[in-house]
Formats: structure tokens, C-alpha cells, sequence
């Protein structure tokens, strides 16, 4: 099946289960996957003051997420899902990496968090 | 031969007494080869990254590093001993490749007329399998050695994935610390940098600020290390940190745009930021730095 196919329905399906988290009045539950070299989705966009859990997994390798100017960061390891509850309390455009050597296009992998007002 | 230095650090370096640094390429300043009574010196080659394809990159990267090995045997006075700062091979998930790379890699630098080489890895050599090649074939990926009164220190940050130095090492550190003297010369070599220089590029060390701690109380502590492929200095307190330029690409500025990509092959200006560089000692701490860039000719 073509990738953009899968990596379309996969957000559909991340963007529906966000919607049910948010109705429940529960943090709304993000599910990013790292996997070589790639964080999927690579551009995650937040409100100000709305509570979320970041929730990765890598089906590959360990990999890690690092967003230094937030203070947030987590070890993603293969069959566990690292949670990263997160309130954002300004507005802006983040970059996030993958902080664990994972091979050669680690250097690439990379993405923005973005908090809309 | 020299490389322009920024003013700025080194005025910031100048002022702080211990660990003085005279750069050649800066007007009024001494050059390694003006400088009086140099005590002896050492060669610093780093990030060769042998196995690397990307012509647009470098299509020059069969030849750099044996320019630079050709080119430091060229030097009139032969440097007392040589020190690889990380980043030897490039990464591949393939041991067997990995291991062909590093075999290549001792091949070239076996021309070094210079006998005396000291290697540590980088994260492309340790990162994906915790140093088990390198250690194969280089020995230890942390160590010490004593040359002419300074103590050197080879610090591993990469063979954890996550670039820590560690417990382990870190009790290591304190071990070794505790022997010297507290006016002791002390030269520590490692390959990312100690400090956060930029952590939305990965150019830290997790536990760095551990290290830096541990060295503090000691007087006279320079530090020589890698990973970012350009000339980069900065002090932590009386603790100055020197980046050395790459053999194979230049990167960007540190945080000077959004993504760390290699600087392009300029045809007009081969091998442009490629270079290794000289360190003399001159007295206590004081060490004078020449920078030497890959020649085209």
C-alpha cells in the first residue's frame, strides 16, 4: 500500500482518537511513532493551556524525544509506550529531536511542537 | 595556513589568565611558531568519518583524510603524538561494515610517521553498539596517559547512545582527579561537547555538567574535543573548551539555522573548513593553537 496512504489514515485515526480524549474532559492523548529517521507526525500543534499526553513508540529502536526549550523529554522504548503529560503556557514554534544516536539520518530527526494562542 | 578566529573568544579566553590561547591567525597575537619555549606538541585530527558517501557533500572523501595524514607528516617538527577526537568511521548498521571501515581507517593513518596515535571514539563509532568494535580494534574508549608533566584524559560520551558519560566513568573521573595535584596541567579529550552548546542539535553532553563539576576545582584544565566539525571555543569558569574543524564536512554555526545539515562542497573553495590543527604548550595551561586547512593543491 502506498506510505502516504498508511501515514494518512494512521493521522485520521490519531486526530479521532484525540477528539474522544477531549470530549471525556481527560488530557487529550497525542500518539507520535519514532521510528528510523522519522518522528510521525513530525509537526504536533497544541493549544495554550490545553493539557496533553504525548504518547511514543518506537517499533524499531530505542529512540528518545527531546524538546529543550519546553524541559521535556523521554526514553522510547520498543513494545513500551513513554507518556509525556504536557500543558503548554506559551505560545510558539519548538523543535524536539531524537536524542539517542539511532543510526545514520539520526541527525535529521527532528520536528516542531507548536502552541497556538 | 591559519583560520580566521573570532575576535570575541578569544579576548574572552585572553582574559582569564590559566589556559590562555594564541591563535596564529589573529593579528598581534603569538603564533605557535613565534611563541618562546614551546614545551612540546600535539596534533589534533578529528571527524573523518571514513565510509562517508555524498558527493555533493564531499566528493573529495576518499582523499581528505590522506591529505591530512600526508600534510601532518609534511610538518617540520613532528608533533610528539597524535590524538583522534571521535567520529573516526561513519555509522552503518552493518558490524561487519562497521568493523571494514574502522580496518580501512588504521590503514591510512598507519602512514602517520608519527608512532604515538590516541583514539577515541565518537557516536558513530560506539553509539550503536556501545563501543564493541572500537574496542575491538582501538582499545579502550576511556583512559589516561601522562606527557611531559600534563595529564591527559580520554573521556567516552558516546558509547552510550544517549550520550552520558556515566556512573561508572564518572567514579572513574573522580579517581583519577583525586591522584593530582589541584595546580596539576590537566588536558581532557573527549567528542561532544561538555557543555550545553547546542541541545536542540544534540551538541551536549547529558551529564557533562557532572564532569565540568568534578574539574572545576582544578586549576589549570583545558579541553579538546569535536562532533560539531568547526572551530569553537568557549569557557566554563577558568575551563576553556576547543571544537575542532572536520575531515570530511563542515557543519553550520551552532544554532544558526533550523537543521544541522552539512555545509556544501563549494567547487570554488575545496575542502573549505576541513582542517586539523596543532596544540602547543607554552608553561602551565597556556596552549597555542594553529589551525592547518585541508589543502586542494
Amino acid at each position: 500500500m502506498d506510505r502516504r496512504l498508511v501515514l494518512a489514515g494512521f493521522a485520521a485515526s490519531l486526530v479521532a482518537m484525540a477528539t474522544r480524549a477531549a470530549a471525556d474532559g481527560q488530557p487529550r492523548r497525542i500518539a507520535v511513532v519514532a521510528r528510523k529517521f522519522v518522528f510521525i507526525p513530525n509537526e504536533i500543534t497544541v493549544r495554550k493551556g490545553e493539557s496533553v499526553v504525548l504518547e511514543f513508540t518506537a517499533p524499531e529502536v530505542v529512540m528518545g524525544f527531546f524538546a529543550p526549550e519546553l524541559g521535556l523529554r523521554a526514553l522510547i522504548v520498543p513494545g513500551e509506550v513513554a507518556k509525556v503529560p504536557f500543558t503548554a503556557d506559551k505560545v510558539g514554534r519548538f523543535d524536539f529531536l531524537c536524542d539517542v544516536f539511532c543510526g545514520d539520518g539520526h541527525e535529521g530527526m527532528n520536528g516542531h511542537l507548536v502552541v497556538t494562542a | 595556513m591559519s583560520a580566521p578566529f573570532d575576535r570575541r573568544d578569544f579576548l574572552r579566553l585572553a582574559g582569564v589568565g590559566a589556559g590562555v590561547v594564541f591563535a596564529s591567525g589573529l593579528p598581534g597575537c603569538a603564533s605557535m611558531a613565534a611563541a618562546p619555549s614551546t614545551d612540546f606538541h600535539f596534533v589534533q585530527l578529528s571527524d573523518s568519518h571514513w565510509g562517508f558517501d555524498g558527493p555533493a557533500v564531499n566528493p573529495e572523501a576518499k582523499t581528505t583524510l590522506k591529505r591530512a595524514v600526508a600534510e601532518v607528516n609534511a610538518l617540520a617538527s613532528p608533533p610528539d603524538f597524535i590524538v583522534f577526537t571521535g567520529d573516526l568511521t561513519h555509522t552503518t548498521d552493518d558490524p561487519q561494515e562497521r568493523r571494514k571501515r574502522m580496518r580501512e581507517f588504521k590503514a591510512i593513518v598507519a602512514d602517520l610517521q608519527v608512532r604515538d596515535l590516541r583514539f577515541l571514539p565518537g557516536e558513530h563509532d560506539a553509539s550503536l553498539d556501545k563501543g564493541a568494535a572500537f574496542q575491538e580494534l582501538f582499545g579502550p574508549t576511556h583512559y589516561v596517559f601522562d606527557h611531559r608533566g600534563v595529564h591527559f584524559i580520554a573521556l567516552d560520551n558516546v558509547s552510550d547512545p544517549a550520550a552520558r558519560v556515566g556512573d561508572e566513568q564518572l567514579a572513574w573521573l573522580a579517581a583519577d582527579l583525586a591522584k593530582l595535584d589541584k595546580d596539576a596541567p590537566i588536558v581532557l579529550l573527549t567528542h561532544r561537547p561538555l557543555f550545553d552548546l547546542a541541545p536542540q542539535w544534540d551538541w551536549a553532553t547529558r551529564d557533562g555538567d557532572q564532569v565540568v563539576a568534578q574539574l572545576m576545582p582544578h586549576a589549570n584544565v583545558t579541553v579538546f574535543y569535536g562532533h560539531i566539525h568547526q572551530e569553537h571555543h568557549h569557557q566554563t569558569g577558568h575551563i576553556a573548551h576547543h571544537a575542532a574543524t572536520s575531515l570530511i564536512f563542515p557543519l553550520p554555526a551552532p544554532g544558526s539555522q533550523p537543521q544541522r545539515t552539512p555545509v556544501k562542497w563549494d567547487a570554488s573553495q575545496p575542502f573549505r573548513g576541513l582542517g586539523w590543527r596543532e596544540v602547543a604548550r607554552h608553561g602551565a595551561a597556556e596552549f597555542a593553537l594553529d589551525q592547518h586547512a585541508v589543502k586542494g593543491a
